[in-house]
């Protein structure tokens, strides 16, 4: 696979509402994502999120506001053919039981044209598979191996935009950060965008190179992982900062006194 | 082999393959209500409820009622598109289909809908995340996955089908269910088991191929599943074929009706040897209901049968009055012709009226001679009678002539009501005038002073396209007023009776050997 550009993504006063605008799980947003860039949006549930990650691929649509995509409002395009051009990978996966390893990584192209995959093993060599695994359903596999499928499944239609809604979040804590560093070694190999939402603010210092933190709807703190760890930032994100900061100092306390 | 079991198991072939026909009809109408249906529902929380609520309220309604509503519905829009010149079967498959599709649509609904809404949200989600249309959805991942429970449903279906079908023997759709009826009737139980044992080993085999389609499924084995479809094909194509199907059904072929009693049973057989000695092909369409026959033959379903002339005066013609013999037969066959164009061709000979009859013992203990002697003593008194008789409009007239009060009154199929008065459950019952056991059981037979039981003068009646067929006419003819009472109470007592019981052609043709016919 080539080396591409991935697309910029633009919230313009992004609002949406489940309850008639009592409350709002997303509350007027307004950011640009660079084409390329790697972003984690960081927040505790509840705090919208995934929701806000949502109305990228138009699983959500916005209350109001509009999100486009290298300057093009999604409202615009047709949500089926929209999907197909964005890699969706979430927690739980959502593998088809009934279809082989082969024929999940291969349903994006099927889709869209009949065709079958005939990238399904270049597929499973990006995410680190054996070609023998084609053939396996996905019972068949670890929750790992899975995850590994799911972002093949995601990126066999070519997307220039990954959307992750803690991908990793299933998975033991070996794995989670094998397949972290693996699918950030994808991302800039393939030059994609990735949008990554995650609870865990350790996952996000280390993989992102932009930090977004959510809180009750709002984006709260915007900067690289440097910065929220020099700056005092305020209030939800120092909280969400102060854990990781903590346990590394804890960490570093034992490992000195052994 | 036992000639009653010989006799009962030539008669499976034909009816298993009304059976199979109806039964895989019903099934495809079923499916094709249901799955659309479920598809809907899965999407529309509102329809859900409704197509569900409305589909369990269907399963409510015993089988039984259910094909017989189908009935009146049927003959009113018959009604209805009668300006047209359009008919609608009211009798026989259409019925029956109709009914068995209905049944078949919950099993099948509930468990798409259970299938279709039980999958895991996060399959769910990652369809819509890849970009499924809503028509890819369904076919690539909500169908194969609820497959296994929307097949379980299928089955459960197949097998209740299969069984309810036995039913539309009383809409007079032939069916394995001929056979348990007319067995039941004649007790027969030779004949019950067989129609029982035929319509539970269509049902498991019924059941093991769509097993054997379910596991080709699950097992995503394309032989399976086509070997399943093969074998319900090859079953449906064998119950078509000209061996089975056409033969006994060619355009030429009689259709001699039958209500469901012994009497009706042997006559329709006396009947058919005549006509087939005459050159017809003959079937028979037994079992059905009283006011059912009468439909059935102004409708052209079936050729001939006998009926009663005071049934047909006070159900048929809805006549209160009571004239005497001779005139009632000529009003009813005035207004048949001139009605439906169908033919009372004459008198059997014979009456098999309504008797009051009691037990010599108790029509000594409280001195019984006649109906008006019962109306004093009836207020103490169990009455039982057959499953029409209470529902009639000779009942009604016979209350009224007498002031009748009973204290207790109990329906019974013919056998047990003879029973019941042997066996004091019941004082007094409404008995058959020609019925054998009368004089068997040595009953004693009220008389009716007032008038008030109609005739019933047992006589053949034609459809309209026989009413003026010479040859057809002339094949019946030798049996108008051929037939003694006494002679048929013997022939119906060789059916009735608990030993040395005769199947009803065996009945008939002893009865046409007394009578000079053979």
């Amino acid at each position: 696979m080539q080396a591409q550009a991935g697309p910029e993504v633009r919230f313009q006063s992004v609002s949406k509402s489940f309850d008639d605008g009592e409350n709002h799980a997303v509350d007027t947003v307004d950011l640009t994502i660079e084409g390329g860039a790697f972003v984690a949006l960081v927040g505790e549930s509840g705090s919208g999120k995934s929701t806000l990650l949502k109305t990228i691929n138009r699983l959500v649509e916005p209350s109001a506001g509009s999100v486009s995509i290298d300057g093009e409002d999604v409202a615009a395009r047709d949500s089926v053919e929209l999907r197909r051009h964005i890699g969706y990978v979430f927690q739980n996966i959502g593998l088809f039981p009934h279809m082989t390893v082969a024929e999940n990584i291969g349903i994006i192209p099927r889709l869209d044209a009949g065709k079958t995959g005939d990238q399904v093993g270049e597929l499973l060599d990006l995410v680190g598979l054996p070609q023998d695994f084609a053939g396996r359903f996905p019972n068949e596999l670890s929750g790992g191996q899975q995850q590994r499928v799911g972002v093949a499944r995601a990126l066999a239609g070519k997307p220039g935009l990954m959307l992750m809604d803690e991908p990793f979040g299933a998975l033991d804590p070996v794995t989670r950060d094998q397949l972290g560093d693996a699918y950030r070694e994808l991302h800039d190999r393939l030059g994609l965008t990735t949008i990554m939402v995650t609870h865990d603010m350790a996952e996000a210092l280390l993989l992102a190179d932009r930090i977004l933190v959510m809180s009750d709807g709002r984006i709260v703190a915007d900067g690289t992982p440097e910065e929220m760890l020099a700056e005092e930032a305020n209030g939800e994100a120092s909280a969400l900062i102060a854990v990781p900061k903590r346990q590394m100092a804890k960490l570093r306390k034992l490992e000195e006194r052994s | 082999m036992n000639p009653r079991v010989a006799d009962a198991l030539s008669q499976v072939p034909a009816l298993l393959a009304d059976h199979v026909l109806l039964s895989a009809a019903a099934l495809l109408l079923g499916l094709v209500i249901a799955l659309p249906l479920a598809v809907g529902a899965m999407r529309h929380a509102g329809l859900r409820r409704f197509a569900l609520g409305l589909a369990s309220l269907v399963q409510t309604i015993p089988g039984l009622a259910l094909l017989a509503l189908f009935y009146p519905l049927l003959l009113a829009l018959n009604g209805l598109f009668e300006p047209t010149g359009m008919t609608i079967p009211s009798l026989g498959f259409l019925p029956a289909l109709l009914a068995l599709g209905l049944y078949a649509v919950l099993p099948i609904l509930r468990n798409a809908v259970t299938g279709l809404t039980g999958i895991d949200a996060a399959i769910i989600e990652a369809a819509d995340g890849v970009g499924m249309t809503s028509r890819q959805k369904l076919r690539l991942v909500e169908a194969p996955l609820a497959a296994p429970v929307i097949m379980a449903g299928i089955r459960t279906a197949t097998v209740w089908t299969i069984g309810i079908a036995t039913l539309s023997t009383t809409v007079g759709q032939p069916s394995l269910g001929d056979m348990i009826f007319a067995g039941l009737q004649t007790q027969n139980w030779i004949l019950v088991i067989t129609g029982c044992a035929a319509s539970a080993l269509l049902a498991l085999a019924a059941d093991a191929l769509l097993g054997l389609i379910e596991t080709g499924i699950a097992a995503r084995s394309r032989v399976r599943i086509w070997s399943g479809l093969a074998g319900f094909l090859a079953g449906i194509a064998l119950a078509l074929s000209p061996a089975l199907f056409a033969a006994s059904r060619g355009d030429d072929a009689v259709v001699v009706g039958a209500k469901g009693f012994s009497e009706q049973y042997i006559l329709a057989r006396l009947i058919g040897s005549r006509l087939e000695a005459a050159g017809y092909e003959v079937r028979y369409r037994e079992g059905l209901g009283s006011t059912v026959a009468f439909t059935a033959l102004h409708q052209g379903e079936i050729d001939v049968y006998v009926d009663y002339t005071g049934t047909l005066w006070t159900n048929a013609m809805q006549r209160t009055d009571n004239p005497p013999r001779d005139e009632m037969i000529a009003q009813l066959s005035d207004w048949t012709i001139e009605t439906y164009g169908a033919r009372l061709l004459g008198r059997l000979g014979f009456e098999n009226t309504y008797a009051f009859a009691t037990t010599q013992e108790t029509a000594q203990r409280y001195g019984l001679a006649s109906i008006d002697d019962l109306t004093r003593v009836a207020p103490q008194m169990a009455m039982g009678t057959d499953v029409e008789f209470l529902n009639r409009p000779e009942w009604t007239a016979i209350r009224t002539a007498y002031g009748l009060q009973f204290g207790d009154t109990q329906s019974y199929q013919p056998t047990f009501m003879y029973r019941a008065v042997e066996s004091g459950r019941a004082d007094v019952i409404t008995a058959f005038s020609s019925d054998g056991r009368i004089a068997a059981n040595n009953l004693y037979v009220l008389t009716d002073p007032r008038g008030a039981i109609p005739n019933y003068d047992t006589v053949l009646m034609l459809a309209p396209r026989r009413a003026g067929d010479r040859r057809f006419v002339a094949a019946l003819e030798s049996l108008l007023e051929a037939i003694p009472v006494e002679t048929m109470r013997e022939a119906n007592f060789m059916v009735d009776r608990d030993n040395d019981k005769a199947t009803p052609a065996e009945a008939a043709t002893w009865l046409a050997g007394e009578i000079g016919l053979d």
